[in-house]
């Protein structure tokens, strides 16, 4: 059945709501106004406010209250607007979730599942539009995910819920409205990448709000007669790079697409991994498709220069294949 | 005043106090030693606060403390040879050796840590107060921070929360005057704790800290407000640590007369004084009291001793849950 993500989103939260009554729903605005993304609509009436709970502007506070509830027997769904308001808790994510359990010896699992928006592409300019999924990633003690399909926006959820550690979930922005089929039982599993799009030429790795430009560029390249494999990551923490290796050990060439700046980026870990692992498995240096190292800017035209764009990424395989 | 408890409590309150103070002196000389290495935060002076608090709290109900938390493990209940080998780094301390001195965690007396990010225990409080009031359970959170902490922002989201959702958290303010060197006047525009805590429409009492019984007094009336179910409670206690803020701290920021005037108060010799003119402590009874809180340092001191390394190999243990996915 064809659904939106927002959909899909929504239906994971209400079933994991009915099927377990240990779950709740927390953060800015998610009762009453519906959910920043409307992903919550109609929950506060039918869950009562007690288990859709609106939280002031706190971020630290409400995100630190979710691993305090985390550690006392529930199993709360922590909705942060966007991944750039994350910061505000970045102390309790990375302070105190991600290291509970290693720091108590563990005697302490923090069963915490944390959602919030991320990405560019609506002209939100600076403070709405940042990819910092990888500050995330670079943590021990957390998961990370980063459903980029309404199969992985319906089914990550019960498996983040049902994970005894910390879970952050990375939904972007532009995918709300993005139609697609669910798995026909719901499920999924948060430890693979997947493949979406076979291909003897190159290998093209990317996630999220990343993953359609990629399949559009993809579309576009077999146009001209180049077969590119599209891998999605799924799970930026840890890392499935089995699924890598054994696409690159076909193709020889690697093309990581990734919405995050270039420096520092998940793009650079994927790579090094590569170089380490898969060097002489290569036939071309790898390249990168990342954002521009500026502040997302507001102007649309100088928003789309700043992003990862099929052309982009297009022109990147060409002159890696020398065409 | 009189102290209003019978012989065996009153003592009961006065041991407490003792295995506190004699365990951190050891600690202290053990730093020396090297025997214990990382930050050393040394409880002693404010040994009241913790002692006259626990005793008003029951074994359903969570604690959450600092980095400065040797005393509210050992008054917890947590056996001192578990904390002792935490502080030598031994994988038979409360937390397994990967937490030291600023972090000890008890699962069987619900000892949620030592944690050593001023005010980042409070929002887990309310957290853990919020699980106890949705899943149906009567507890009470005590929640332990500095004055220091007052002035982050997690205090006030917590206090908000707290209120706003009526949770049951008893938050506990050791306020000793100094955030590491920096004395309270000098960082809080409004050193009135209790007025501050007020601002979010919750009760406050202050205590002073260097007298177990007020403390207690106030920690059982604080305590039964938020047990029934009345909301939060902001309780501020009065004192002094007579240490520097750790061990490399070589304390220039307080004058010499200023921590004398706060020993003439000091919690263990006012309180045995009191004990003894109302006949219900001996001079032998101390010295037996405290023989067997120095045993007790000793079988500690000699069991973390004894007590094994953790194998290299099992360095990545506890990153993550055994059993969860990868």
């Amino acid at each position: 059945m064809k659904m939106t993500y927002r959909e899909a989103v929504r239906q994971a939260m209400h079933e994991a709501l009915v099927a377990d009554p240990r779950v709740f729903l927390m953060g800015e605005d998610v009762g009453k106004y519906g959910g920043s993304y409307a992903c919550s609509l109609g929950f506060l009436e039918e869950f009562g406010p007690e288990r859709i709970r609106d939280t002031p502007l706190s971020e630290l506070g409400f995100v630190g209250a979710g691993i305090g509830a985390a550690l006392g027997g529930l199993r709360p769904i922590v909705e942060v607007m966007t991944v750039n308001f994350s910061l505000l808790a970045l102390d309790q994510i990375v302070n105190t979730a991600a290291t509970l359990r290693h720091m108590s010896g563990g005697q302490f699992s923090v069963p915490l599942v944390v959602r919030m928006a991320t990405g560019a592409g609506r002209q939100l300019a600076a403070q709405h539009s940042h990819s910092l999924e990888n500050w995330y990633a670079h943590i021990p003690g957390i998961k990370v995910l980063a459903p980029a399909t309404v199969a992985d926006a319906r089914g990550m959820l019960a498996p983040a819920l049902a994970d005894p550690d910390p879970v952050i979930i990375f939904e972007h922005a532009q995918l709300y409205n993005l139609e697609g089929e669910p798995a026909e039982d719901g499920h999924c599993d948060i430890a693979t990448a997947a493949l979406h799009r076979e291909g003897a030429d190159v290998s093209l790795v990317t996630y999220g709000g990343s993953l359609p430009k990629t399949l559009a560029a993809a579309g576009q390249l077999a146009a001209e007669g180049i077969a590119a494999e599209v891998i999605d990551l799924r799970v930026l923490r840890p890392l499935d790079m089995a699924t890598i290796f054994h696409s690159v050990r076909k193709t020889h060439k690697a093309v990581v697409v990734d919405e995050g700046w270039k420096s520092g980026s998940l793009a650079a870990e994927v790579l090094a991994r590569l170089a380490e692992e898969c060097f002489y498995e290569l036939d071309a240096p790898p390249a990168r498709v990342c954002s521009a190292e500026v502040p997302i800017p507001y102007a649309r035209h100088l928003e789309e220069a700043a992003l990862p764009q099929p052309a982009r990424i297009v022109a990147a395989v060409r002159r890696m294949l020398g065409k | 005043m009189t102290v209003p408890y019978d012989k065996p409590f009153a003592q009961k309150l006065l041991f407490d106090m003792l295995r506190i103070r004699r365990m951190e002196e050891k600690c202290a000389e053990l730093y020396g030693a090297q025997k214990i290495r990382g930050f050393l935060h040394l409880y002693i002076g404010e040994e009241a606060c913790v002692v006259g608090v626990l005793h008003a709290l029951a074994p359903e109900d969570n604690i959450v403390a600092t980095y400065r938390e040797h005393g509210h493990a050992l008054a917890r209940g947590v056996p001192m040879n578990a904390i002792m080998a935490e502080m030598f780094g031994k994988r038979s301390g409360c937390s397994g050796g990967r937490g030291g001195s600023m972090h000890l965690f008890d699962a069987a007396t619900r000892l949620y840590g030592g944690n050593a990010i001023v005010g980042g225990g409070l929002p887990l409080a309310v957290g853990l107060a919020l699980a106890d009031r949705m899943l149906g359970r009567r507890a009470v959170t005590a929640c332990f921070f500095g004055e220091g902490a007052m002035a982050e922002g997690a205090f006030h989201e917590s206090m908000n929360l707290a209120a706003l959702w009526r949770l049951p958290v008893l938050f506990c303010c050791e306020n000793n005057l100094y955030a590491m060197g920096t004395a309270l006047a000098r960082s809080e525009s409004q050193t009135d704790l209790c007025a501050k805590a007020a601002s979010y429409a919750m009760p406050t009492l202050k205590a002073d800290g260097m007298d177990v019984v007020a403390v207690h007094e106030a920690a059982k009336l604080a305590a039964g407000h938020v047990r029934d179910g009345l909301g939060p409670f902001f309780l501020e206690l009065q004192t002094y640590r007579y240490r520097a803020h750790s061990m490399f701290d070589p304390d220039l920021y307080r004058d010499k007369a200023e921590i004398e005037d706060w020993k003439a108060r000091g919690p263990l010799h006012t309180f045995s004084a009191r004990l003894k003119a109302e006949g219900k402590l001996t001079e032998e009874e101390f010295l037996a009291l405290d023989a067997r809180a120095e045993a007790e340092v000793q079988a500690a001191v000699d069991f973390a001793e004894a007590a094994e390394w953790e194998p290299v190999q099992d360095l990545l243990k506890d990153v993550h849950t055994p059993g969860a996915a990868p």
